[in-house]
């Protein structure tokens, strides 16, 4: 059994999508940040089968959870604050994905403006579509791409 | 300060006064030939246009005021490297209001938000035509009385037709309107327009890839011309530039009151024997967006006129 040191604030990223841990310490950005992080791989899970965890050791104001949305807003987070679990919180599909993904159309303006901001709104949240604001290209979540 | 991106930026109530305002032009020309004296209007077009440019540069000096501005990316600083959004900062310094077209999606866009002068798009690559689309409306609802219970025919490139794009988008919000789509497949309406746009809002649709099939339940039809420089390949467009022909005989098949809309310029999509139909109306349509323009600009600078 691998075991790995409890928090004493920051938050546990838990029910992640098997193999999915990796994009999302990209995405937080979490190799930029000087926090201990812990990521855990193909953990049993009796909803999922398989999920991965990760663990992150910062104040929660120091990471822009929004993005969990887009990758799949099925992640549980959890706060952690004085070594307790404070907080257990969903995540729902940000209205706005900014320099999260970038628009692939050759006819965007974003191909040649490079300084641009790549900015995406939500256009159908059922459907789980985000456009580019700029040229109305679509673009599925990476859970709804998969299915699709 | 407001500008113009897409035809949805104004309401139906703010339309329609705008199609009112542009009326009121049409009639009383003389009321509205001081009202912009001392104001400029900024031409920034990346891309060449003839009509859509000259119809803005009318439209402002009808209006008494005057125009400066570029008409190819290669004549502007573009072609140095600057960005749309210095260029904006820059003419803001300059005009009082300006009009932008450029090949690249979103380009008048990234210029609004830099902007501290209203802006307006001229079109954007394949994207959006908004006064295309208000000289539609002029058009249709000065000739046909109304805007609603009709059934259009659009036809031609509904693919990277943006004028076709952007009336969709706008007509919608109209009550009882059916929109028959005639393309080839492979110029068919884009999905952010079928699926985003018609089946979204729950719009009688269908498409059709003969002209003759559907034109005799039409009380509109809005030609397109397949333009070359949407195609990357050269064989391509080459097969699908005389996919429509209008002529004579097709025009035998529609209704005594259609009428014949079109964004111009046409190349071969409708033979010139139908130009003396008195249900072709695509010249009056080039006269309209002149008074729209000029509807437009008194707006944006928020200029009464008594």
């Amino acid at each position: 059994m691998l075991s790995i040191g409890g928090l004493n604030e920051g938050v546990v990223l838990d029910h992640i999508e098997a193999g999915k841990s990796m994009d999302l310490y990209r995405y937080l950005k979490l190799d930029r940040m000087d926090c201990s992080v812990a990521i855990i791989k193909n953990a049993h899970s009796n909803k999922m089968g398989k999920k991965d965890i990760i663990k992150v050791e910062c104040p929660i104001d120091d990471l822009d959870l929004n993005v969990l949305g887009y990758i799949d807003h099925r992640i549980t987070v959890n706060i952690i604050q004085d070594g307790k679990i404070v907080e257990k919180k969903r995540v729902e599909l940000p209205e706005r994905l900014i320099n999260i993904i970038k628009c692939r159309n050759p006819r965007c303006i974003t191909s040649i403006e490079q300084e641009l901001e790549h900015i995406f709104y939500l256009a159908d949240p059922e459907e789980e579509i985000y456009r580019c604001l700029y040229c109305d290209e679509k673009y599925h979540t990476s859970r709804k791409k998969k299915i699709g | 300060m407001r500008h113009l991106m897409n035809p949805l930026d104004l309401s139906v109530e703010e339309l329609d006064q705008l199609l009112d305002l542009a009326n009121d032009i049409e009639a009383h020309p003389s009321r509205y030939a001081h009202s912009c004296e001392g104001k400029k209007l900024a031409t920034l077009f990346y891309e060449p246009s003839t009509r859509t440019r000259l119809s803005f540069e009318a439209a402002m000096l009808n209006l008494g005021g005057s125009v400066l501005g570029f008409s190819s990316a290669d004549s502007s600083s573009a072609a140095k490297g600057e960005s749309v959004s210095d260029t904006i900062r820059v003419i803001s310094c300059y005009a009082d209001i300006c009009a932008m077209r450029h090949p690249k999606e979103g380009a008048p866009l990234v210029a609004a938000m830099k902007s501290s002068i209203p802006v307006i798009n001229a079109g954007d690559g394949g994207h959006q035509h908004p006064t295309q689309t208000l000289t539609d409306l002029l058009t249709i609802r000065s000739l046909k009385g109304r805007l609603g219970d009709f059934t259009i025919g659009l036809c031609g490139d509904l693919k990277f037709g943006r004028t076709v794009h952007s009336l969709i988008q706008a007509l919608i919000r109209y009550p009882n309107i059916r929109f028959v789509l005639i393309s080839p497949e492979e110029l068919r309406l884009p999905d952010s327009i079928r699926d985003g746009v018609l089946r979204k809002n729950n719009q009688v649709f269908r498409e059709e890839v003969r002209l003759e099939d559907a034109i005799g339940e039409l009380d509109l039809l809005y030609m397109t011309r397949v333009q070359r420089e949407r195609f990357f390949n050269e064989e391509d467009y080459i097969r699908m530039k005389d996919f429509y022909i209008l002529d004579r005989e097709k025009m035998q098949l529609a209704r005594e009151d259609m009428l014949v809309l079109h964004p111009l310029p046409r190349v071969n999509e409708i033979s010139t024997e139908v130009d003396d139909d008195p249900r072709a109306v695509y010249f009056k349509q080039a006269q309209y967006g002149v008074y729209v323009r000029m509807a437009l600009i008194l707006t944006l600078l928020e200029v009464e006129v008594c």
